[in-house]
């Protein structure tokens, strides 16, 4: 195992910044996999600084109105709506 | 149906007439079909209805096509086996008591069993391929950028491709010819050819493979099974028979495919997933408290392990001070990776290799071990990476169970593959 492997306290600060509840029992399995996982990805030390040249181009669109999805519509799959929005728990 | 390959099942009828008229399709169950509802595979969207058809199922309709349902996989993708879904795990119908591969295995299963004759998966790192070698059927990864992602539900969005199953190179030739080509909602497709010209795939699968040059990958063939080294081997020496030649190749840079490969789909899937919230869509567990503690809560209870597994080393790998450690490293391999495949197919006209190194395994022995299970995709993770083609399909059998044979070709070179893979069939 490497020496910068991770700890019981970075698994439950990475799922605080990712918004997902751990149980106490997830908190150890998943620190031991990311263990093993990381020393894994680790070696991409290897790997050589590589040229890229990646050939993209920008693809645009004229900039018109055009129909989209009613409100209805996109409402339907919310758990709340209020006056044709949607309705999510307090910021605070 | 005793395979469980369906977490939906309902008909969709297609138009009167069509190139597909009067074929069934099967369609993973994370492509959006409008009015049926599109789970992933997940908990978070068992009640999730789509309003609206991804380009893919448009285009299915207007040809005729009858959809017969909607296909297990593993939760959003994830997983090798289709033993990640909330909605149980789906036997292989070739090889009983086995898994069909994943994540796309509800679909692969479909076409085996005969319950579809046509279907849809999407492959990311090697969803398509692994479930075709699986269940002995053909699949197909298209080049990325050729078939529209509209309305696949994002997994980690610059590798993945939805592509065709079917028990023939020339069905699942035909069933590319339809869902094939731009789409003004997805800024990432392009015509195939330059001049705009379309030619038709499935007229490719002539069987003819005189005078093809096959490039083997030697890192390819390291650490495979025996009987499916001896079973590719043999599929080879038949093409040769025909006309084909082929040698070993060397891809250096695959030795680093799939640390690559697993840190840059973590990290798209920890922004993606983000959006599952329980607000818009999705389960929201009815939980009270400020924002962060109800969404943690909703996330906990609808992500299973491996999602939840992936969300937060994504997050790990693109947080301060590992980014350039993890994302950019893996990054750089990805450009390795590509400028090695270039370099080989400029020599030969097609890869080949095992498309699995192992025969399909037992249900329930590897779920325990995430790490074994991400090896178990080298030989098809590199082909994301590089945006190529590749397709897989039946070599023959190691006691008595599936071996699947990968063709991988350069950008846009479906048709020589579909050439290549027909001698096979």
């Amino acid at each position: 195992m490497s020496n910068d492997a991770v700890s019981p306290e970075e698994v439950r600060h990475v799922a605080e910044l990712a918004r997902v509840d751990l149980a106490d029992g997830e908190v150890d399995q998943f620190t031991r996999q990311f263990a093993d996982i990381l020393e894994y990805f680790e070696t991409l030390d290897e790997v050589p600084e590589v040229d890229r040249d990646a050939d993209l181009a920008n693809v645009m669109r004229p900039d018109e109105a055009r129909d989209s999805l009613d409100s209805d519509e996109a409402l339907r799959n919310a758990a709340e709506t209020e006056d044709g929005y949607f309705k999510g728990p307090n910021v605070s | 149906m005793a395979e469980n390959i369906f977490i939906t099942e309902e008909t969709i009828e297609g138009a009167d007439d069509g190139p597909l008229a009067g074929r069934t399709v099967a369609i993973k169950d994370n492509i959006s079909t409008a009015d049926v509802r599109t789970t992933c595979g997940s908990a978070m969207l068992e009640e999730y209805v789509p309003p609206y058809d991804a380009t893919v199922v448009s285009r299915l309709k207007e040809a005729g096509a009858t959809i017969v349902g909607k296909a297990n996989m593993d939760e959003f993708g994830m997983g090798s086996t289709t033993e990640t879904s909330a909605f149980g795990s789906t036997d292989n119908p070739a090889a009983p008591g086995r898994v069909p591969g994943g994540s796309s295995g509800g679909s692969a299963a479909a076409v085996a069993a005969g319950e579809a004759d046509l279907a849809l998966g999407s492959d990311t790192g090697g969803s398509i391929r692994c479930p075709a070698a699986f269940c002995g059927v053909v699949g197909i990864k298209p080049t990325y950028g050729l078939v529209s992602r509209y309305g696949l539900v994002a997994y980690a969005n610059s590798l993945e491709q939805i592509g065709p199953f079917a028990d023939s190179v020339e069905d699942a030739a035909a069933l590319l010819d339809v869902i094939a080509g731009p789409d003004e909602r997805d800024a990432t497709t392009r015509e195939p050819e330059p001049n705009g010209e379309r030619t038709s795939y499935a007229e490719a699968a002539t069987g003819d493979v005189d005078g093809l040059s096959i490039g083997v990958p030697t890192e390819l063939l390291e650490g495979a099974d025996d009987g499916v080294l001896e079973t590719f081997w043999d599929a080879l020496e038949g093409l040769e028979d025909c006309g084909a030649a082929y040698h070993e190749v060397s891809l250096p840079s695959v030795e680093h495919a799939v640390e690559a490969y697993y840190v840059i789909a973590m990290s798209e899937a920890s922004s993606n997933l983000a959006r599952f919230d329980g607000v818009r869509y999705g389960n929201s567990g009815g939980y009270d408290g400020n924002w962060n503690e109800v969404f943690s809560a909703a996330r906990r209870e609808g992500f299973g392990d491996e999602v939840k597994r992936r969300i937060l080393l994504g997050t790990y790998a693109l947080s301060a001070g590992y980014h350039d450690k993890y994302y950019k490293k893996a990054q750089d391999a990805r450009a390795w990776v590509k400028q090695d495949f270039d370099r080989v197919l400029d020599e030969v006209d097609v890869l080949a290799s095992p498309t699995m190194p192992v025969p399909p395994f037992e249900l329930g022995e590897s779920l325990d071990d995430p790490l074994q299970m991400y090896l178990a995709d080298a030989n098809t993770v590199p082909v994301n990476l590089a945006d190529l083609p590749a397709i897989s399909v039946p070599a023959g059998e190691t006691d008595g169970l599936p071996v699947g044979l990968q063709f991988v070709g350069p950008a846009f070179g479906e048709r020589r593959l579909i050439e290549a893979a027909s001698a096979l069939d």
